[in-house]
């Protein structure tokens, strides 16, 4: 005996709708899909006639029945959206090159341009390379820091007005839960606004925040929308893995749930004094971080230097492998190779220092930055050889008088030497601690985009690999 | 009762899970021979999660299964329709059903 359609429509109903509790058939379930999103779409004002709009895709299902419905709803309702697809390669073999040949798929499909930038490209490194350097299980730090900073180039680089995101309902509850669990008071008032930016960055929106997970699969099933979908090969957050459990174990009982978590998380009133680190500009390499020097910097800095650990994992792991650092060097304390470091930290990361050396960098990191995007080397010497390791050798000797103790006590905190930036309290000072061990924590939004790929979603689901 | 066919898909990225064949017919012996502890003869979903697990899922259930129904955030399509519109685990299936799995936990 089939369920027919709640609204009337005669149709026999094929889903049972988590949010109402409706039965609809799949053209009534289509259209209040849709409706729903438009109606998020024009309620937050996420968008103006005219803007250029870049969707973030990574041929997953959130980002392509994003990309479906947002042309979709353009060409409905006249947005007047100049819509385009940005991706990123991470480098990672087997994994985002399939995804990546979904995400051209969706181009054709939906006729957008698309924009892919690589972490090669960006940062001189691929993620198969990084794995190479710090073995599996650091990796995401490195996806999640590099990936964030890097849709903001390409941004930058497609000049668009805002970065549309897949976010679901699922995905937000997720975060709100996981900063409760965390006692992050600062970044539960902002994880659940649908549009985050601050000063300087472009701002990023979510038309999907009140869609549910099961919905977004459920409309690319029927609308037989080609997705890809696998775990991310490297190692889940398991802290956040148990969030994801419980609320899905939640909404089996009772589906409203998610939107509860919500309500509760964008009603929910924070005191006064618990701010947000401001945004500033990484000295290094000029974009915008909440740190003087962003963790995309120390990371790279730590794979230029053999350090891979370096800003990742507990500092008594970095102190350690500074100290045989340290051996190899013929320093003795780890003050001294923070000088050494900061000597050459604050050589490097100008682009003219590069060029001025007469040497054409031809490096592709070059290139980009050539493309205004402030992106400079932040090595200090290009990957690909074409720049010699001298110019970064004659700048260490000039500027070796250079330095004080201060800076290499702000170096010593910036690469989290500090056990105290360890151990991390619940209070309004939470918000300005980096705390090196939980990589969700490094850019005010990013739990939402932890990883490139799910592994921040994953929990116990990581197999195969 | 003699057995029942049933075509059996999973996806997004529940294939995974199952030497990522995404499809496959599978031929159900009579209940009472393969749980004749139950003493039941009509095959239910709670049922066929059981043979799937003893006979498909080679290692790690926990990622399909939870208690006796699959794992939160695996949706469950009958005939392409929602398994919530059919009674979930106490669906009695019929012989030529197609029943779906589809993940929700492996993202993108
Ligand atoms: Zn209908
Ligand atoms: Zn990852
Ligand atoms: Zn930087």
């Amino acid at each position: 005996m089939p369920v027919l359609c709640r609204t009337g429509c005669g149709k026999k109903a094929v889903l049972k709708r988590p949010k109402t509790g409706d039965a609809l058939c799949k053209e009534c379930f289509y259209h209040a899909f849709e409706a729903e999103i438009h109606y998020t779409i024009t309620k937050g004002r996420l968008f103006n006639n005219g803007d250029s709009v870049a969707i973030a895709a990574s041929g997953g299902k959130d980002s392509t029945v994003l990309a479906h419905v947002m042309k979709t709803l353009n060409q409905r309702y006249k947005y007047g959206l100049n819509l385009m697809l940005l991706s990123i390669d991470e480098g990672i073999t087997g994994y985002r090159d399939d995804s990546l040949e979904t995400v051209k798929q969706n181009r054709d499909d939906y006729e957008m341009p698309l924009k892919i930038l690589s972490y090669k490209d960006l940062y001189g490194w691929t993620m198969d390379e990084i794995v190479a350097q710090i073995g599996r299980k650091n990796n995401c730090t490195f996806c999640g820091v590099f990936r964030r900073q890097a849709l903001d180039r390409g941004a930058a680089m497609l000049n668009v007005k805002c970065i549309a995101t897949g976010h679901n309902a699922d995905d937000i509850a997720e975060t709100v839960l996981m900063n409760v669990l965390r006692g992050d008071i600062a970044r539960l008032k902002r994880c659940t606004s649908i549009s985050t930016g601050s000063e300087g960055t472009i701002p990023r929106v979510k038309p999907l925040k009140y869609t549910y997970e099961k919905e977004i699969v459920m409309y690319a099933h029927y609308k037989k929308l080609v997705y890809f979908s696998t775990e991310c090969v490297f190692a889940p957050n398991a802290y956040r893995g148990h969030a994801r459990a419980l609320l899905k174990d939640m909404e089996k009982i009772r589906p409203s749930c998610i939107m509860d978590i919500i309500y509760s998380g964008e009603t929910m009133a924070v005191k006064e004094d618990i701010t947000l680190p401001t945004q500033r500009i990484c000295i290094r390499c000029k974009f915008v971080s909440s740190q003087e020097v962003c963790k995309a910097c120390v990371l790279l800095e730590g794979l230029n230097k053999g350090l891979p650990r370096l800003g990742i994992g507990k500092s008594s792991k970095a102190k350690k492998m500074l100290e045989e650092y340290n051996a190899k060097q013929g320093h003795t304390t780890i003050k001294e190779t923070m000088q050494y470091l900061d000597n050459n930290y604050t050589n490097i990361g100008n682009i003219e220092n590069c060029l001025s050396n007469d040497k054409l960098c031809k490096s592709r990191v070059c290139k980009v930055s050539k493309n205004n995007t402030q992106l400079i080397n932040i090595s200090g010497k290009c990957n690909n050889g074409h720049c010699s390791g001298q110019c970064k050798n004659n700048q260490f000797s000039k500027d070796k008088e250079n330095k004080s103790n201060t800076k290499i006590n702000i170096l010593l905190e910036q690469y989290e030497l500090s056990e105290t930036s360890n151990n991390v309290t619940v209070g309004p000072s939470h918000a300005n601690i980096l705390n090196a061990t939980d990589l969700d924590n490094l850019y005010p939004d990013q739990d939402e985009d932890s990883c490139s790929g799910t592994c921040g979603k994953m929990g116990s689901m990581q197999i195969g690999f | 009762m003699s057995g029942l066919t049933v075509t059996l898909q999973f996806s997004g990225g529940a294939e995974l899970l199952f030497d990522k064949v995404k499809k496959r017919e599978v031929e159900l012996p009579a209940l009472e021979k393969f749980l004749p502890q139950i003493n039941k003869t009509d095959w239910s979903l709670r049922e066929l999660l059981v043979w799937i697990k003893d006979n498909l899922l080679r290692e790690r259930p926990e990622l399909f299964l939870q208690g006796d129904s699959v794992r939160p955030g695996i949706l469950v399509l009958i005939n392409d329709s929602d398994w919530e519109l059919y009674g979930e685990l106490d669906y009695k299936i019929h012989n030529g059903d197609t029943i779906m799995f589809i993940s929700t936990l492996h993202g993108g």
